[in-house]
């Protein structure tokens, strides 16, 4: 049951960053001082956007956002409602950590790919993905454990999850082996999620 | 075949382009050369309107470029090969896929993809090489590549940036070897910018020489490579003679 709640609220963020943090980070990338859309304001505005909402301490960020969660999702109480935040906090962190992935293609790909005539779809897809795929897939290992790290709060508006299970039974019932128990979950879980990342960024790296 | 007109960079109130005419004819092999911020790259960027002028026309086939859309250019571009001295190659994509991937915007089906690649890697000499990818291959090598990718959508011009300014001259003379059989066979008119004087008197029938984003001089050079620099290029001559360095920069 509360493994279920987390990997819900995980596994939706996991969705929310790859559908909609990778074309903002991607943007944002794009929209940087010399690079292809090239625009100061629209650059600087997104830019900030993401920043405050990555530096929101993530409790007050879910607190923050109860009226408006309130007003998506018809409530502000339980496992869906608690999606809410998670996903905006999943866009903004990893469209941050695509824009750097991004960042470290080299200049001249780029270039060679416009001498070609590329468009930018073509090149974003093409190029920019192609080479930058290990940073990627790494980021992504990075939000996920992020992702699962934001997750076990999440009992205050009640989304359950393993967090609010731990705190739940193994703090407040004094169930201190329960507590471990969860713990140890938690840690091989990040473990295999980490091997698994850098296993597959390393098998698609060719450079 | 390309005709600047006047034309003018501008990089905030510094003049990397000073009002330049110069006309490429077709099938010729073109240098330029000059010293290091002369704006030789600049120059050849506008080509392919890698850079836009502030002012003046480029003009290819006739046809003004300047005012042309986003699609148009890229359209154009398409039929501009360029080469780089850091070859500038995808490093997660194998070798046929680096030559593939100019077709594939240039919106060539898969079927014909296929055998123009392997018939441009042939030429360069790395139908062998085509799984591989660029890390496993030699700088030579590397460059080859790029001049399959740049060729292989059949371009009417060839614009090489300090093509061989990596490689060493055993290589760089392949590499040179390499251009001009493109030259001569497939009749593309080649430009090629660089600072080594050796480069250039090797390969191109005429040569621009370039100093602070003006043009000092273009020099004809006699076919048999016996050079007959003469004004502007006395001085990359004189340096020739006293044995000094051919690196201009
Ligand atoms: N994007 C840019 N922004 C500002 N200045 C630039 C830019 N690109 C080129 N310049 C300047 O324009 C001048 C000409 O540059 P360019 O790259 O064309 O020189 P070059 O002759 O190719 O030199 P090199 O042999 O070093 O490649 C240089 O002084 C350079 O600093
Ligand atoms: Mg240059």
């Amino acid at each position: 049951m509360a493994i279920g709640e987390s990997s819900i609220m995980v596994g939706f963020s996991v969705i929310a960053a790859l559908l909609v943090g990778l074309p903002i980070g991607t943007f944002l990338f794009l929209c940087r001082k010399g690079q292809l859309l090239e625009n100061r304001l629209v650059f600087s505005s997104l830019n900030l956007i993401v920043n405050i909402i990555r530096s929101f301490p993530f409790l007050l960020l879910v607190i923050f956002m109860i009226p408006f969660t309130r007003f998506v999702m018809g409530t502000a109480i339980g496992t869906a409602a608690a999606t809410l935040p998670m996903m905006v906090i999943a866009i903004a962190h990893y469209s941050r950590l695509v824009e750097q992935s991004l960042l470290d293609v080299p200049k001249g790909v780029i270039h060679a790919a416009v001498s070609m005539g590329a468009s930018v779809k073509d090149i974003i897809f093409k190029f920019l993905y192609v080479e930058a795929r290990s940073a990627l897939v790494l980021s992504m290992t990075t939000s996920t454990i992020s992702f699962i790290s934001y997750s076990t709060i999440m009992g205050v508006v009640g989304g359950g999850g393993i967090g609010d299970f731990a705190i739940r039974y193994g703090y407040l019932q004094y169930r201190t082996d329960l507590m471990i128990y969860i713990i140890i979950i938690i840690v091989i879980f990040v473990q295999l999620i980490q091997y698994a990342g850098i296993t597959l960024a390393r098998k698609i790296d060719k450079r | 075949m390309i005709t600047l007109h006047n034309v003018t960079k501008r990089y905030g109130t510094f003049k990397a382009i000073q009002s330049i005419s110069l006309n490429i004819k077709a099938g010729e092999i073109h240098g330029i050369i000059g010293a290091s911020g002369a704006g030789k790259s600049t120059l050849l960027r506008m080509m392919n309107l890698l850079e836009k002028p502030d002012e003046g026309d480029v003009i290819i086939n006739n046809k003004k470029l300047n005012h042309l859309k986003g699609k148009e250019i890229r359209h154009i571009r398409q039929l501009l090969g360029m080469i780089f001295q850091g070859y500038h190659l995808v490093g997660n994509k194998t070798v046929f896929d680096n030559v593939a991937v100019a077709l594939e915007i240039a919106k060539i089906t898969k079927k014909d993809r296929t055998e123009r690649v392997m018939e441009s890697l042939r030429f360069v000499g790395l139908e062998t090489y085509k799984d591989q990818y660029p890390s496993q291959l030699s700088g030579g090598q590397k460059q080859r590549v790029a001049i399959a990718r740049a060729i292989v959508n059949n371009p009417k011009v060839l614009l090489c940036d300090e093509p061989t300014s990596a490689l060493d001259s055993k290589t760089t003379t392949e590499i040179l070897e390499v251009l001009k059989q493109i030259n001569q066979q497939f009749n593309v008119t080649i430009v090629i910018v660089s600072h080594e004087l050796e480069v250039i008197r090797s390969l191109a029938e005429r040569v621009t020489v370039m100093a602070d984003g003006q043009i000092y001089d273009v020099v004809d050079i006699e076919p048999t490579g016996v050079n007959k620099f003469e004004k502007g290029a006395a001085a990359f001559v004189e340096q020739l003679k006293s044995g000094g360095d051919t690196n201009l920069s």
